[in-house]
């Protein structure tokens, strides 16, 4: 069994693999421990209860399901709601040490649109312990790893799975890889936009391998822009200020000095979904009660220095050393920021299986679960849910299956592909179409979305795609940074015009994706826009209608709630 | 702040016989810049080839470790506004160069493999309960982010052929001991295999450390301290030789 990834979904999937005696190989594109799920800053959310005891996995169910603006499966949200308390305490049990309450049972904050505190945390540094206990298992155990190897293709005749061609970075040679099953978890697209929190690896590459292969896309248009990300000095812009304020008292002002939250959302404040509090920020900035660098401001200070220091040791350190400034004392300045990626690599409900057999998917690659819009928390609660899920229908899947070992004339055509870039004659560098996509993405892709602005992105993607065919570098395929993103672009551009294209499609507004020209929610439009391949290459789109919720799940929510569904 | 900076990369190419050599380039400054800015201008604009490791650009990863001007350093947490108008960049030294700024760290799993992993004590009641306060000395060591600038500093692991774990190492035993229901002894493995004597704490890791964990003092010194307590007890030893006589 092949696991590309070794985030927080990969290494889950891993550890589960190996109960079960499957012979594992864990692949990475950077070292292991680096995955951007260590930047994941607030919690696992899971409905222990510690805090508050009329939390249960019902009102967690819903929680995401609303949030989510109907869009969601409930196969997953009612897995992730069922399954995350017991995911969170076996964490525990590998190693991975949680903030106590006075009880010494896990401590939970709160955080947006959680209707009780329910975040388990480590400080503001989770996703690292989450990474570092998972790893250890890893470490432990008999699985292989291989780090920074990229893997260029996934192989499969269209309907099954032969195994996958890697460059090892480190020493420029090939891997040919014949595996079973592959579980894809290889993470989100962040770096598409210009303002990002994410990492280095965040180039969708897991979504244009599986859809390369014959697997389908969805739900392409929902991307979350996280409402704080940090904005000045320049060379720092996006980098993610954690909910994790919020959810511990932090208060949004504007240049007037009011606490704007009150208009746009007096129940929930601060702490609405963040598809709202993005948009009620953004509003600020652009109506002109905005800082001079574009921003609002962010305060926590009020709470004292020996409680900022203990809960949120990374936010002092960031201000303080990116910025100059001393939150404890000073308020910061943030603004939107992308950050997640609702949609993804479109999977079985009950097996997390793509539609090409042996094909799996996890974690952010993954879609269905989140719907329009991803609760805070919900993304790590999904990292070790699904991840342990995969790795199980994996392991399953790969006991009966037999190997067909990839063809030499399939892993040399690979290669040349590869090669063939290291050999174009006047060629255009890679980053400038990087860098011209990311412009056009923020610019016309971002939290406010419109006609006229979709169609010059497409135009501009149509554009860059021919300037794509004419991408080259110099140098070796050693440690080719330039080659890497050459490679990394000719994916992202495909995934772009597919994403640009659904942003299109989509005539109403609903969580993430807020249309100015159509400001309303519309039932009709309560379906999944769905990318297939093509012989050609080029991309069909389908329209599927949600799944029904089942009436004992439907009674878990509002009146009002229920009449949207 | 002037608006240029000279950078000047150590670059390599073992694998092809390359020997090190410094490369200067002239990169425009922005306000707020980092070290790991100037390098990817070069990237983007001069040299594509320049091989770098980066991630997260947050110090939160510890890939893009460095000796920036001679000092062991995270290349995304170094502003350039405070290194001067000529800034040197070397790959970290206690490393085997793969090419340029990059260097074989894999070394590391090896020894990651030695240590004896989370064995929790046996049939704990569960959910499992700890207080606060007995999880506050663990908690600082879960903070590394592994970068290995410690190793790289670690005088025992530059100059000497030991079985010495280094320090990045030292703070997971201590992570681990100190887990309140962690239930193995690890001064035994210490004191043998993880050749904890070549330290002489001379706290040059705790002085590089990006998280400002307190290597030495909270991790190294009361993990020695175990070690004597259960190998060089004095009454002990005093009464061994004693036998002796």
């Amino acid at each position: 069994m092949l696991v590309i990834g070794a985030g927080g979904a990969g290494l889950r999937a891993a550890v589960e693999a190996l109960k079960q005696d499957v012979k594992v190989l864990i692949v990475t594109k950077s070292l292991l421990g680096k995955a951007h799920t260590v930047m994941a800053e607030g919690g696992i959310a899971a409905s222990l209860g510690n805090m508050d005891k009329e939390d249960n996995w019902k009102v967690h169910f819903a929680d995401t399901y609303v949030e989510g603006v109907y869009l969601g499966d409930w196969r997953f949200s009612e897995k992730l709601a069922k399954d995350a308390p017991a995911r969170v305490l076996e964490l525990e049990e590998y190693g991975a040490l949680f903030d106590r309450n006075t009880d010494g049972k896990i401590l939970q904050r709160a955080f947006g649109a959680h209707t009780y505190r329910r975040l388990c945390h480590v400080g503001d540094k989770t996703g690292l312990e989450l990474i570092r206990t998972l790893q250890d298992k890893v470490i432990h155990s008999n699985a292989s790893f291989l780090e920074e190897i990229m893997i260029t293709k996934i192989i499969s005749d269209g309907r099954k799975v032969k195994g996958a061609i890697g460059l090892d970075l480190k020493t420029g040679e090939f891997y040919s890889i014949s595996a079973k099953g592959i579980v894809l978890a290889s993470g989100g697209l962040g770096r598409i936009y210009k303002v990002t929190s994410n990492s280095w690896e965040s180039t969708g590459d897991g979504l244009s391998l599986a859809f390369e292969a014959g697997a389908e896309l969805m739900d392409l248009e929902m991307v979350q822009f996280h409402p704080t990300g940090m904005i000045w000095p320049p060379a720092i812009r996006g980098l993610l200020v954690t909910e994790g304020v919020r959810g511990d008292g932090g208060l949004l002002y504007n240049t007037k000095g009011e606490r704007f939250m009150l208009r746009y959302s007096p129940q929930k404040k601060e702490l609405d979904a963040r598809d709202v509090v993005a948009r009620s920020i953004y509003r600020e900035i652009m109506e002109g009660r905005g800082t001079e660098h574009g921003g609002v401001y962010l305060d926590i200070s009020y709470k004292g220095a020996k409680f900022i220091l203990e809960k949120l040791p990374s936010m002092y350190m960031q201000y303080k050393e990116f910025s100059g400034v001393d939150i404890t004392k000073e308020k910061m300045e943030v603004a939107p920021t992308t950050h997640y990626h609702m949609g993804g690599i479109k999977v079985d409900a009950e097996t997390n299986q793509t539609v090409v057999s042996g094909l799996f998917a996890a974690g952010e690659a993954a879609t269905g679960l989140h719907g329009a819009n991803r609760l805070g928390g919900n993304s790590l609660a999904d990292l070790l849910v699904f991840g342990k899920r995969t790795g199980e229908e994996a392991a399953k899947f790969v006991k009966n299956a037999k190997l067909s070992r990839i063809d030499d004339s399939e892993a040399s055509a690979e290669v040349d592909r590869v090669l063939s870039f290291l050999q174009v004659k006047d060629p255009v560098n890679p980053y400038e179409v990087f860098e011209k996509l990311r412009e056009t993405m923020s610019s016309n892709v971002g939290i406010w979305r419109n006609e006229e602005g979709l169609n010059k992105a497409l135009a501009e993607i149509a554009e860059l795609k021919k300037l794509g065919k004419r991408v080259g570098v110099s140098g070796s395929t050693k440690f080719n940074p330039g080659l890497v993103t050459a490679l990394e672009v000719q994916g992202l551009l495909n995934i772009a015009e597919m994403l640009v294209t659904a942003a299109r499609e989509r005539k109403e507004s609903r969580g993430a994706h807020y249309r100015q020209d159509y400001p309303d929610l519309k039932k009709e439009w309560r379906k999944n826009i769905v990318f297939t391949r093509k012989e050609d290459g080029s991309f069909s789109m389908r329209f599927d209608p949600v799944p029904e919720l089942p009436p004992e799940l439907k009674a878990l929510l509002s009146k009002e709630e229920q009449e949207n569904v | 702040m002037s608006d240029k900076v000279t950078i000047s990369i150590k670059r390599s190419d073992p694998s092809k016989g390359e020997a090190p050599h410094f490369v200067d380039y002239e990169v425009p400054t922005q306000e707020g810049m980092v070290v790991l800015d100037a390098v990817h201008y070069i990237e983007n604009n001069i040299d594509p080839t320049l091989s770098v490791r980066w991630n997260c650009k947050a110090a939160r990863c510890g890939s893009c470790s460095a000796e920036v001007n001679g000092l062991p350093r995270l290349m995304c947490k170094t502003r350039v506004d405070k290194m001067g108008s000529k800034i040197s960049i070397e790959p970290m030294r206690a490393y085997p160069v793969v090419k340029d700024l990059v260097t074989n760290v894999s070394h590391n799993w090896e020894i990651a493999k030695r240590i004896p992993p989370f064995t929790p004590k046996p049939g704990l009641p569960k959910p499992w309960k700890m207080a606060a306060i007995d999880i506050t000395r663990s908690k600082e060591f879960r903070t590394c982010i592994e970068c290995f600038l410690c190793q790289d500093v670690c005088h025992v692991i530059r100059e000497h052929e030991s079985n010495y774990l280094g320090p990045k190492h030292m703070v997971k035993v201590a992570a681990l001991d100190m887990h309140p229901l962690d239930s193995i002894d690890r001064a035994g493995f210490l004191h043998t295999d993880g050749g904890v004597g070549f330290c002489n704490i001379t706290k040059c890791c705790q002085n590089v450390c990006p998280e400002g964990i307190h290597i030495t003092d909270n991790a190294i010194i009361p993990e020695k301290e175990r070690v004597v307590n259960e190998f060089y007890d004095p009454i002990g030893i005093l009464l061994h030789r004693r036998k002796k006589k």
